[in-house]
């Protein structure tokens, strides 16, 4: 589904990617974890195309296709997902009209007719349910006076609409407390299918309770240092990423 | 659930002025310049009594001692008023036409293409038009539904003709000759416009709308539009305006002048449309008008909304003056400006009478090199008791090239009343433009989108079909202002 080859990227011209190398499989869950500042946010950003950032070696293909040459709106239109660390609010411009452009975006890319605006909202009706969103919530404004939960759960609300094939959770669980938390996992465990992948990008185990990766990758200083099972999110809750950097020799 | 505005945007992303064709008539154009015989002429041209002759004579005459204002904040290349020619007919015919038959096919041709048919198919869409192209009323249609209720719908031509009692009493009686440089300019030279009388008890069942075309070269387009509607009547009235795409700029100074009766409610919309001008700031209309309107009668109402997106100079201010008591009077505006596109509008309030009410809403949205101005005044007088106002000016700026201006003035003389002014500068941020990317949708819709949403509370007050008309506009005008 996805392969990245010796990533490197910059933002205002300090490299933060150092030769990525990683590969996810359909039906895959991958944790990437690793101390502040290693690079996990840049990645994400980079995947999705974010113009801040600079690709200066390396690729990415995605379901056979350069996902570097794409324009941010048609990697998400081929199935890509970022729930954001920081959902950015924009006033004025409600949940039901902003869904039904995005919806409607990705139909028309793959030939198919726009949804009427009843079916759009049976769509939104079910959709909401599976995580617990609230309908006054989507029709306000696109997160704006929500809570640092409810605008969690408006990302996976918004996942469960696009229905991507590759979702990246960045620091999905920063700021949820312990019910939201739960709510958020579950959402993305229901719309999990087996052709269908996740990387959780997570500082802690709490969320690996709730979503079980395959693959965790301990990300330091622009690379992925270290891949194991589920059992070395476990061992990092336990003991730091200290013993990683002595690993390392530093 | 409204109506989403981004649907439309697709389909206009490769367009530019759409408007900007031109029409290839006969037209009869006088001379190139300015003076007394040329306004005697345009008088003789359209067979005016003596009175109308005299009052435009006397404007001219003032103008002649006036100046051009400097007070805006706009960047006017100096005009060379000789150099444009006063009166433009299209019709070529002596008198205007009398029926469908007469009228130039070209000019049908023009009309449908700016997606106004003048012909039957009016009568489904309920809404009667009087079109405008340079200086002649071309056409208005439903005339005789409106007469059978008593209501007067015509070209100021005609109205002068056929009603000049009316035309007599209330021409200039709301701004006069001498209010400022270009209304002077206008009652001397004013070509035609619309006039509406709307007799007491009378709802009026149905839009009416004034279309203003300039389409003759080297010509200037001076219409205007008288509206009285008596009491316990009611009138919503709209009005569009474009032109063809042209290197040399265009002037457009315009007069509306509104009364309403006692108990009397006029909703008056307009979007604007000229042409603003290409990317790199050449050509466009420069749209120079003055409206106001005059809250007469107690507890009468009127209403502006206006979107404005073409133009590359508008200097306009929407006015009402709340002289009855208990009136009420709203001001609802969109200005869009991008490229090189310089817009100071606004409003001004003026309160006479007792408990008076005036809302003013107004969106700015600057782009590319473009500057954008609220200017607003409140007068609230020494014996408008319990008057209130509240007024709220937003600015949206696109990009770090453009300017957003808020000039509000207050001046209050009577310590009861209550005044409110709020304002806030928004930017529209590349994390929002990138999160909307994410989610599939391409950066012109989203600053659709988002334009859209800003704009909604004013867009909101248009009648249907101008609303919608009117997010594509906001959209299109748009295009191209980041990347």
């Amino acid at each position: 589904m996805l392969e990245i080859k010796d990533l490197h990227a910059n933002i205002n011209g300090k490299e933060i990617l150092k030769g990525i190398n990683l590969t996810v499989k359909p039906g895959e869950v991958h944790a990437i974890m690793g101390p502040n500042g290693s690079g996990k946010s840049t990645l994400s950003n980079v995947l999705v195309g974010h113009p801040a950032y600079e690709v200066t070696k390396g690729s990415v293909t995605f379901l056979g296709k350069d996902l570097l040459s794409l324009k941010p709106e048609d990697r998400s239109h081929e199935g890509l997902f970022l729930s954001f660390q920081y959902p950015v609010e924009i006033p004025g411009v409600s949940m039901v009209n902003f869904m039904r452009a995005a919806v409607n975006e990705q139909r028309k890319y793959k030939g198919l007719p726009a949804l009427t605006a009843s079916e759009f909202l049976k769509l939104m009706r079910q959709k909401r349910e599976i995580v617990e969103l609230d309908s006054k919530l989507a029709n306000r404004s696109v997160n704006e006076g929500f809570s640092g939960g409810e605008k969690k759960r408006n990302e996976i609300f918004q996942m469960a609409m696009l229905e991507p094939k590759l979702s990246i959770l960045d620091e999905t669980d920063s700021g949820l407390d312990i019910d939201a938390l739960r709510i958020v996992a579950e959402g993305v465990n229901k719309l999990k299918t087996p052709e269908t992948s996740c990387i959780v990008i997570t500082h802690y185990q709490r969320l690996l309770d709730y979503i079980k990766p395959d693959i965790v990758h301990v990300l330091y200083k622009g690379r992925i240092v270290k891949t194991a099972g589920p059992e070395l999110a476990l061992e990092l809750e336990e003991k730091g990423y200290d013993w990683i950097k002595k690993e390392l020799g530093e | 659930m409204q109506e989403e505005p981004n649907k439309y945007v697709k389909e206009l992303t490769q367009e530019k002025y759409k408007y900007g064709f031109t029409t290839d008539v006969h037209t009869d154009i006088i001379e190139k310049g300015l003076n007394e015989d040329v306004v005697r002429l345009i008088s003789e041209k359209k067979g005016e009594p003596e009175w109308l002759l005299e009052f435009r004579l006397k404007a001219y005459r003032y103008w002649l001692t006036m100046e051009m204002p400097t007070w805006a904040h706009l960047n006017i290349p100096e005009i060379d008023y000789q150099a444009i020619s006063y009166y433009a007919d299209p019709t070529k015919k002596k008198e205007g036409p009398k029926s469908m038959e007469e009228v130039d096919p070209e000019l049908l041709k023009t009309f449908n293409k700016l997606g106004i048919p003048l012909e039957e198919q009016m009568a489904l869409s309920g809404m009667a038009v009087d079109a405008v192209m340079d200086s002649v009323s071309v056409k208005t249609t439903f005339k005789e539904t409106l007469m059978e209720k008593g209501i007067i719908f015509c070209s100021m031509s005609e109205a002068v003709r056929e009603h000049p009692d009316l035309v007599k009493k209330y021409l200039g009686s709301v701004v006069g000759y001498r209010d400022n440089f270009f209304a002077a300019l206008n009652s001397a030279v004013f070509s035609d416009g619309s006039f509406v009388y709307i007799p007491k008890g009378v709802r009026c069942p149905m839009e009416l709308s004034t279309y203003f075309r300039i389409n003759a070269a080297n010509t200037g387009q001076f219409e205007r539009t008288l509206i009285v509607a008596d009491d316990d009547s009611y009138v919503s009235y709209l009005e569009g305006c474009t032109a063809p795409m042209r290197d040399e700029n265009q002037l457009h100074a315009a007069i509306v002048e509104i009364v309403v009766m006692d108990r009397a409610e006029v909703k008056y919309s307009t979007v604007q449309n000229w042409y603003p001008g290409d990317a790199e700031g050449k050509g466009g209309v420069y749209n120079f008008v003055t409206k106001r309107g005059i809250c007469k009668g107690n507890d009468s109402k009127l209403s502006w909304t206006q979107v404005e997106t073409g133009s590359a100079i508008t200097w306009k201010y929407p006015s009402c003056i709340l002289a009855g008591d208990n009136s009420t009077a709203e001001f609802y505006s969109v200005a869009v400006t991008n490229n090189y596109q310089q817009a100071d509008t606004g409003t001004k309030m003026i309160h006479l009478g007792k408990n008076t009410r005036s809302t003013i809403v107004s969106k700015g949205i600057s782009a590319g090199k473009s500057q954008n101005s609220y200017r607003g005044l409140v007068r609230v007088s020494e014996r408008a008791d319990n008057a209130r106002n509240y007024s709220q000016c937003d600015s949206l700026l696109l990009g770090s090239k453009c300017g957003a201006h808020t000039f509000p003035y207050m001046d209050i003389h009577n310590e009861t009343a209550v005044v409110e002014h709020e304002a806030t500068t928004s930017k529209i941020s590349e994390d929002q433009l990138f999160y909307c990317n994410q989610r599939g949708i391409n950066t012109e819709d989203a600053i659709g989108l988002i334009v859209n949403g800003y704009a909604k509370e004013v867009i909101n007050k248009l009648p249907m079909e101008f609303a919608v008309e009117a997010q594509k506009l906001l959209s299109v005008s748009l295009e191209g202002s980041v990347g």
